[in-house]
């Protein structure tokens, strides 16, 4: 893709007191293109995005948006980003269309900009409708819709947004990435972070997997999966933990890679219907056996060696 | 900490439009509240007093009126300095989302106190008209306790600003309010002269924002101002404490919402 970075982190460095919530991270982020940060909870995903949305001051390292140095050119920066917190911050005073007007008005935007992008952004996310009323007592899908709204009320030449569908049901999940696409295609460069595998993957071009505050693997999810899976996986259930521990012997030498989970035996495999078929041959009786492509979470167990929590 | 003026006015915009809606709701507080304070203390608390060199010389009305003025905007500042700021920050974090604009911390700190002296102003000018009908003004330079009222507004509400935007549970607040603002309330001069405290405590009303903001209000509203020295040095201690408090807002501010 064309065009200098709209980010670049370099050894870029968190610390809160003795804790490193962010440990020397090198990354990029490229004009159009669709970010991803992922990783469990405490990862320093969030950390890292604040530093990114200059709210929060980088205590190592180096770090470039937009061309300038956030420690130095915090307001100038943030004029042209859009940010959507990890919970929602909206003005619970004011109605759904002086949130955007409000918010708006501190960007210092004037007034008829405002009100066309505002019904825009208003009919884009579906809240047309509820333009009058109060915040309060929307649905937790539309706190964030409006959230996210909100965040494009600038026209930000880069989007940022910290995990933001945790919490909605699928509907509303779904809703708001179908809008994120939406978005991409339009060429608006986002950077997200998110702990929802398939979120990762339906969206972002690039991402990046984030484990203690350290980066541990970068590509396109395609390329992940290729990099640090197999094509296919088979996840086989017992009926207890005896059965399951009896298992582990005789599943030995079958597929590339074997996993142990509390719950499931993971067989790593380039096909899963022979890896299936050489199990029976071995006698082995699973009360389930459960053949699927692999996906970034299997990336995580790999690079992580343990389940992302949701 | 460079602070912008158009920051701050695109905040106060903000707070304005709240106001708009929310201002039939005030003015039970600003017109009726003081009315009542003048009638029951000035006239009938004022009706026992009768006339007390104690008093400077004035009657008891127009020796009490501009401590009820200043009494109200100082628990009016000072309320507004704890919950509201922890509220705004912790709570409904109102204020986490304005950072992420081309607006700091430093700036919404001072915005914040803008808006309060520009609430304490509203306050004064409501009090001062009931004040004019009911009785309490004698000397025209009444109007000169509006900028006083402001001045109190941002010392009381900046320190507790600095307080509050550096606390992550209320526990405090209400220790604050009956062991602080409260014993300000009533031993600052207000509804009766500080030379009738016991003598170990008459230096301690020196400490009161609000006594040195009553002291010049009082001055105004009387126009009694015998002492010139003692009027320029209330002025110095209120624009102290209200200078300090907006540095010390504007820290706790940056340190709280930029980490």
């Amino acid at each position: 893709m064309p065009g200098e970075p709209l980010v670049v982190g370099r050894a870029l460095t968190k610390r809160f007191g003795d804790f490193v919530a962010v440990d020397g991270i090198d990354v990029e982020v490229r004009p159009g293109e669709t970010f991803g940060f992922l990783g469990p909870n405490g990862a320093g995903k969030t950390s890292t995005m604040r530093m990114i949305g200059c709210v929060s001051p980088r205590s190592g390292g180096d770090l470039r948006v937009l061309g300038m140095d956030p420690a130095t050119d915090g307001p100038r920066i943030r004029a042209r980003l859009g940010s959507v917190p990890q919970e929602d911050n909206l003005d619970l005073e004011l109605s759904v269309w002086d949130n955007l007007m409000i918010y708006g008005r501190y960007f210092g935007l004037p007034r008829p900009v405002i009100r066309e992008r505002a019904t825009e952004l208003l009919d884009f996310f579906q809240l047309a409708e509820r333009r009058d009323d109060q915040v309060d007592p929307l649905s937790g899908g539309m706190k964030r819709r409006l959230t996210v709204a909100r965040g494009l009320v600038n026209a930000p030449d880069l989007f940022l947004l910290d995990e933001p569908t945790t919490g909605l049901d699928p509907q509303a999940r779904h809703l708001l990435w179908e809008r994120l696409y939406q978005l991409k295609r339009r060429g608006v460069t986002i950077v997200l972070t998110t702990h929802y595998m398939d979120e990762a993957e339906q969206l972002c071009d690039r991402l990046v997997i984030m484990n203690a505050g350290r980066i541990v693997a970068e590509g396109s999810p395609r390329d992940l999966i290729r990099q640090h899976s197999t094509r296919e996986v088979v996840e086989l259930r017992f009926l207890d933990a005896d059965e399951h521990d009896r298992a582990l012997d005789r599943v030995a030498g079958v597929g590339e890679r074997i996993e142990s989970l509390t719950d499931r035996v993971v067989i790593y495999t380039h096909d899963g219907d022979t890896t299936v078929k050489e199990l029976a041959q071995r006698g082995l009786a699973a009360e389930s056996a459960y053949v699927r492509r692999s996906t970034l979470e299997d990336v995580f167990l790999r690079l992580t060696g343990r389940a992302l929590e949701e | 900490m460079a602070v912008r003026v158009s920051s701050i006015g695109h905040f106060l915009e903000r707070e304005t439009l709240v106001y708009r809606r929310l201002w039939h709701g005030t003015v039970f507080s600003a017109f009726v509240g003081p009315a009542l304070f003048l009638v029951a203390m000035g006239k009938g608390l004022g009706g026992y007093v009768g006339a007390n060199p104690a008093l400077g010389g004035v009657d008891y009305l127009d020796f009490v009126a501009p401590g009820i003025l200043c009494a109200s905007v100082m628990q009016m500042a000072g309320a507004d300095g704890l919950w509201p700021v922890m509220g705004r920050i912790q709570w409904d974090k109102q204020y986490v989302g304005v950072v992420t604009s081309p607006i700091t911390p430093a700036e919404l700190a001072v915005g914040f106190l803008t808006w309060e002296s520009v609430r304490a102003l509203l306050v004064a000018v409501a009090f001062l008209l009931v004040a004019s009908a009911v009785g309490g003004l004698a000397s025209p330079f009444a109007v000169l306790a509006a900028p006083v009222c402001m001045l109190l507004a941002v010392a009381m509400s900046g320190p507790l600003a600095a307080w509050s935007s550096s606390r992550t549970s209320d526990r405090s607040f209400a220790i604050i309010f009956r062991l602080g603002i409260i014993p300000l309330f009533l031993f600052s001069g207000t509804f009766f002269p500080v030379t009738q405290l016991p003598g170990w405590a008459q230096p301690l009303a020196q400490l009161s924002p609000l006594y040195h903001a009553v002291e010049l209000a009082r001055a105004a509203t009387t126009g009694h101002a015998r002492d010139a020295v003692a009027i320029v040095g209330h002025v110095l201690v209120l624009c102290g404490v209200a200078l300090g408090g907006a540095v010390a807002a504007q820290r706790a501010f940056t340190r709280r919402l930029s980490s």
